[in-house]
């Protein structure tokens, strides 16, 4: 047993890391957050030539990595410098794709940096429950047609090609029969309506009014899953790398801010309240690594760990988020310090792909089930 | 012991209902109601209305013109207003400034400033905290040196203001300066009233984390202060602070606008859908619910008790400080649960969709446009008015008398 990465992912996340800190500073992040796109075609093409891309797929789909640990590392250092480029959509549409087999032409694109993919899962009414689709798709002559609405697409604007699940058979809330299908981006009767995020970015709803469509699967609540498992790995990743920020920052300031005449980091009462904060991160980091390492493994612990990992981030990402401003005092809820859009972030993170009420009820259920 | 309300605060409180009903705005209202954006015209449009009735000053006595109210009336008002969507009353000029010129100013100053608070020709503001001094509010160092030369008796004033609320509207600032710097801290500090249009104030704002300019800094270069604007003795300034600690007590526990928010939440909860029943009704988010109502359920009684004690005398310091804290709890807790509610739609943030009429731009259900950042503003209260951590201090130091 050891808990060191291997070195080819160290080198990896240490090239990102030095990259973004020198081309991803704060004030280019806010740039390319708040612009008319929300995302940076040149980021995208740097990254993807940083290899990042290519690392979040395995070598079957051309990649050279696709693991959890591979996934982890990444995330991390886009939480650390607050990235909001479409990597997440990529990950999640690429992987249901990867195990869905029949796309390596897409992927090599992909992986090439030369396409974007997102994910258009989450409906208005379904409320993280990954079965909860009324999308419809139906067979029209050799293809199909799908009509219904898509909520919250992160980076949907930016994708090229966009994997939708739709239903074929059976009712909301039923798992089978759920089929998931490709759809190129401003394919006529698809529309977008985007909007930005409040912890920068953009998300976008997507209305389908008899879209052709290619499909990939007609069984895709396995794919949707694993494409969910492998989302919830990069999403607590991202919010350990956002956390080990805001405590570093924490810690500086606690060191630095003098009242009565001390650091304000003499007072107990905040020494122990950093204390807890410290304490509930390394939680959430082992949290992290359990789900990471059971990405590739069977189903019920692949699940449980990754509902115990998003139900961890959930409840220390809000404790965190919420703790570096208060220990900040006012200068903690400026706009102007980074420090307010990283908790803002990290408490989003909370709203993503379950929170932790909901998967606390679902480690509950699987642990039921098994 | 009677919990219950005497026949004539019932009759109040219908009178006050039968007010709210008839004078507040609709379209105000509405605003508050939906989360929207005030203007300040919004702002001085109810402090008119409220101010016709004789009812802005709660807190001040008839002869003054305030209410005269009991605590068990402002109370009932305080409540009846927040759940009617009124705005809250903006409290610099009104709760701040007015019980410190009726308790230290001079009578010049009261004649002259009182009825300008009421009427609203001043907007005010309160210049405490510095960069330097935010907990440690006795650390100012922003100097006002007394002067008497041919343009007559006055202090020049240089130094530093921060965080000051809505100083972009003010007319007018009431500030804590450095006098002297000999003996005590507490000791070399004045309470100075300063006309924010004099030669050498300038204004910057500060842009809050949900993109809102809410507070500045206000920066004072030379500036000319007539000595009569001196409000109780020179190096005194500290009593006027510490007296505001301890006699403004109503609506330190935002019981009125927890009350509204919870109402709001139960609202929400109702109308989303989770596993094809209403939010409300999902164990998890039931229990957390009910506990946040039982802890107002609670603090409705704990703040009536500390309220109906300070009719006589001053309130203890640690009571006010027990209210401040779980009030301020109280109300994070149901801002965050409200963002919960949302689930996804936590998300999406429209800026334009908080101004008037902007309900069409919202994303999702209409009422999820304010909630992510009205969450996030929100981590305020427990930073400003003495720190949660200052508070639990005073509590302490009360108690252990180490
Ligand atoms: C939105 C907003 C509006 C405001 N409006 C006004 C206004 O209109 N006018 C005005 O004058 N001021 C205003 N303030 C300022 C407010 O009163 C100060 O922010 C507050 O006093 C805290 O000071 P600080 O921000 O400098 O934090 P600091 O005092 O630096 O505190 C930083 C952290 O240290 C903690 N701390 C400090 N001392 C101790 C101690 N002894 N023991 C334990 N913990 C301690 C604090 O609780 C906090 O967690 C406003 C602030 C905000 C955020």
């Amino acid at each position: 047993m050891h808990f060191q990465h291997s070195d080819d992912r160290r080198m990896l996340s240490e090239t990102l890391g030095r990259y973004l800190g020198q081309r991803y500073p704060i004030e280019a992040r806010h740039q390319i957050a708040e612009s008319q796109r929300g995302w940076s075609p040149e980021q995208w093409a740097a990254l993807s030539e940083l290899g990042v891309v290519g690392a979040l797929f395995d070598e079957r789909v051309g990649g050279f990595g696709g693991a959890g640990f591979d996934i982890a590392i990444i995330f991390e250092q886009l939480g650390r410098a607050l990235v909001v480029e479409p990597l997440l959509g990529t990950l999640m549409a690429g992987r249901a794709l990867a195990l869905a087999g029949g796309s390596d032409d897409v992927l090599a694109r992909v992986i090439a940096g030369n396409c974007i993919l997102a994910l258009a899962h989450e409906e208005p009414q379904s409320r993280y429950d990954l079965w909860d689709v009324q999308c419809r798709a139906v067979p029209e002559g050799a293809g199909w047609r799908l009509r219904g609405s898509k909520a919250l697409v992160c980076q949907i604007e930016a994708a090229d090609h966009i994997l939708v699940s739709a239903r074929i058979t059976g009712e909301a809330g039923d798992a089978a029969g759920i089929g998931l299908f490709l759809v190129a981006a401003g394919t006529p009767g698809a529309s977008v309506r985007s909007y930005p995020l409040v912890d920068g970015g953009r998300g976008g709803d997507f209305t389908l009014e008899d879209v052709k469509a290619t499909l990939i699967t007609e069984n895709g609540a396995s794919l949707i899953e694993e494409a969910a498992a492998a989302g919830i790995v990069a999403l607590s990743w991202e919010a350990v790398g956002i956390m080990d920020v805001l405590k570093r920052d924490t810690l500086e300031y606690l060191r630095t801010r003098k009242q009565f005449g001390a650091p304000i980091g003499k007072f107990q009462a905040l020494q122990h309240r950093m204390a807890t904060a410290a304490l509930e991160i390394e939680q959430a980091r082992s949290a992290g690594i359990n789900a990471a390492a059971a990405l590739d493994s069977a189903r019920a612990e692949r699940e449980r760990s990754v509902s115990a990992a998003k139900f961890t981030i959930g409840r220390v990402g809000t404790l965190v988020a919420e703790e570096a401003i208060q220990l900040h005092g006012g200068i903690g809820m400026t706009w102007e310090l980074p420090l307010s859009h990283y908790a803002k972030r990290l408490i989003m993170i909370g709203h993503q792909l379950g929170d932790e009420d909901h998967h606390l009820e679902r480690f509950i259920a699987l642990g039921e089930a098994a | 012991m009677d919990l219950s309300f005497s026949a004539e605060e019932e009759a109040f409180r219908a009178e006050v209902r039968r007010f709210l009903r008839d004078r507040l705005p609709a379209r105000i209202a509405e605003k508050v109601r939906t989360g929207k954006r005030l203007t300040k015209a919004d702002h001085e449009e109810w402090h008119a209305i409220l101010n016709a009735r004789g009812w802005l000053a709660a807190n001040w006595p008839r002869a003054l013109g305030g209410t005269g109210w009991t605590v068990a009336q402002s109370y009932i008002f305080e409540v009846e207003a927040a759940l009617a969507h009124a705005p809250r009353i903006v409290p610099f000029g009104v709760s701040m400034l007015g019980p410190v010129l009726i308790k230290y100013g001079s009578e010049a100053q009261k004649a002259h400033w009182l009825p300008r608070i009421l009427s609203g020709a001043d907007w005010w503001c309160q210049g405490y905290s510095e960069p330097g001094a935010g907990s440690d509010l006795a650390s100012l160092k922003c100097t006002a040196i007394r002067v008497n030369d041919a343009n007559g008796d006055h202090y020049i004033v240089n130094g530093q203001k921060t965080w000051t609320t809505l100083g972009q509207y003010a007319d007018m600032i009431f500030c804590l300066v450095r006098t002297s710097t000999e003996g005590k801290r507490q000791e070399g500090i004045s309470f100075l009233l300063i006309d924010m249009r004099s030669p050498g104030v300038s204004v910057r704002p500060i842009i809050l984390l949900d993109g809102e300019h809410e507070v500045n800094e206000i920066f004072f270069t030379d500036v000319r202060v007539p000595a009569g604007n001196l409000v109780g003795e020179e190096n005194r300034g500290w009593d006027c602070a510490k007296y505001l600690l301890s006699h403004e007590r109503t609506n330190i526990a935002g019981v009125g606008a927890s009350m509204a928010a919870l109402a709001r939440l139960k609202q929400i909860a109702n109308a989303q859908r989770k596993g094809g029943k209403p939010l409300a009704q999902d164990p998890h988010f039931a229990a957390r619910l009910a506990k946040v109502e039982i802890d107002l359920e609670n603090m409705k009684t704990t703040n009536l008790r500390v309220l109906a004690g300070g009719e006589e005398s001053p309130v203890p310091l640690e009571l006010g400080a027990m209210l401040k804290i779980r009030g301020t709890e109280i109300r994070q807790e149901i801002t965050s649960l409200t963002r919960r509610a949302l689930g996804p739609y936590a998300q999406p943030f429209i800026s334009e969709a908080l101004d008037e009429g902007g309900s069409h731009l919202a994303v999702g259900p209409a009422y999820a446009a304010p909630v992510a950042t009205d969450y996030f503003n929100n981590r305020k209260l427990s930073i400003y008015g003495g720190s949660n951590e200052v508070q639990r201090e005073i509590i302490t130091k009360a108690l252990l008398e180490l």
